[in-house]
């Protein structure tokens, strides 16, 4: 079964998604940068992932109000040494799960 | 003589696939329990096995997916989810313009399908390896199209079955949180970088606590780096 009006909210939302990945890649990437664009295009990778991650760990999960006695951020901090340690991204994946689900087996 | 055609895909296995797949398999890990959740959520929200399947292979991006699924069965129209679902993703238009810098080389065609894949996740592993410079757009091209199937098999899956599926088994619940750990701790490159992390991440946590949806990823990764920038340049002489 396939609904007309699904299918159209679904081709608008692929639309909007598709064009601000496309954009930038296409109009960007065979112009010579400005010197202080990539500069402050190369702070933004680390401000989006902490800005991904810091929430998911001290907020509860409708992200609504503060939540710091939570599994997922006492695991985060072991996790953060051993990445930080080892620089293995599989390693650290591996680890954190592990933990993850030893702390929710015994809590 | 040997066949050009299948030793050019033995090569192309050797170099672009493998690592490829090795790059991508945090990511994958990740997503076989969020796809199962938005299989079935999608489904208890009224959606059917086949426009679930479309919404995964045409928009691709999960929180604005599980967003449009709860406007739906709120009974949204098209117009408030599609503008929800342009601003939940508008963060993309960033990491593209990051990812645009290591491209210049690229046909337009090539760029046009790697377009589609930029994902929070795979933006974050192709960024690190593009930056380690031992990346090209084929290899890139690979993860985010093994992530793309993982995602779209695992909301198909979850469509049919995911209320069998046990939640959070092995911990899996936390391979993406563990694999941001991890990439950020990737992108501290110098205590300019570690500052905007620092700012990035309060003024996140901050704007999440005060304004609903998802805005406050972008406005942080915005707000963090200016700063930051402008710190550079006129603060610390």
């Amino acid at each position: 079964m396939i609904r007309p009006e699904i299918v159209w909210i679904i081709l608008g939302m692929g639309l909007v998604t598709y064009l601000p990945r496309w954009f930038p890649l296409v109009f960007l990437s065979r112009r010579n940068l400005p010197v202080w664009v990539v500069e402050w295009l190369d702070l933004i990778p680390a401000a989006i992932l902490s800005a991904l991650l810091l929430p998911e760990l001290v907020t509860s999960d409708t992200h609504r109000h503060m939540a710091l006695w939570q599994p997922k951020l006492w695991v985060a901090i072991p996790t953060f040494i051993f990445a930080l340690k080892t620089k293995s991204l599989g390693g650290t994946v591996i680890v954190g799960m592990a933990l993850f689900w030893l702390v929710q087996s015994i809590a | 003589m040997a066949d050009p055609v299948s030793s050019q895909n033995k090569r192309d296995i050797k170099t672009s696939i493998l690592p490829g797949l090795a790059a991508a398999w945090p990511i994958c890990l990740g997503y076989v329990p969020i796809g199962l959740a938005f299989g079935v959520l999608a489904q208890k929200a009224g959606l059917y096995s086949i426009e679930i399947t479309m919404m995964s292979i045409l928009v691709f991006a999960g929180s604005s997916q599980f967003i449009a699924v709860s406007m739906l069965s709120a009974g949204a129209g098209a117009v408030p989810v599609i503008i929800t679902t342009f601003a939940v993703n508008l963060r993309h238009l960033l990491m593209s313009s990051s990812l645009a810098v290591f491209l210049g080389d690229s046909t337009r065609k090539k760029l046009s399908l790697f377009a589609y894949g930029v994902t929070d996740e795979s933006f974050a592993v192709n960024y690190t390896r593009f930056s380690q410079k031992n990346w090209n757009l084929s290899q890139a091209l690979v993860v985010n199209h093994t992530a793309n199937l993982t995602w779209v098999i695992s909301s198909v899956i979850g469509g049919y079955s995911g209320r069998f599926i046990h939640e959070n088994a092995f911990g899996i619940d936390y391979a993406l949180t563990a694999m941001f750990i991890c990439l950020l701790i990737f992108q501290l490159k110098g205590r300019f970088y570690v500052i905007t992390a620092v700012i990035s991440g309060i003024v996140a946590v901050i704007l999440s606590l005060i304004i609903p949806g998802s805005s406050y990823i972008i406005l942080a990764s915005v707000i963090a780096p200016t700063m930051v920038f402008a710190i550079k340049k006129w603060g610390l002489r």
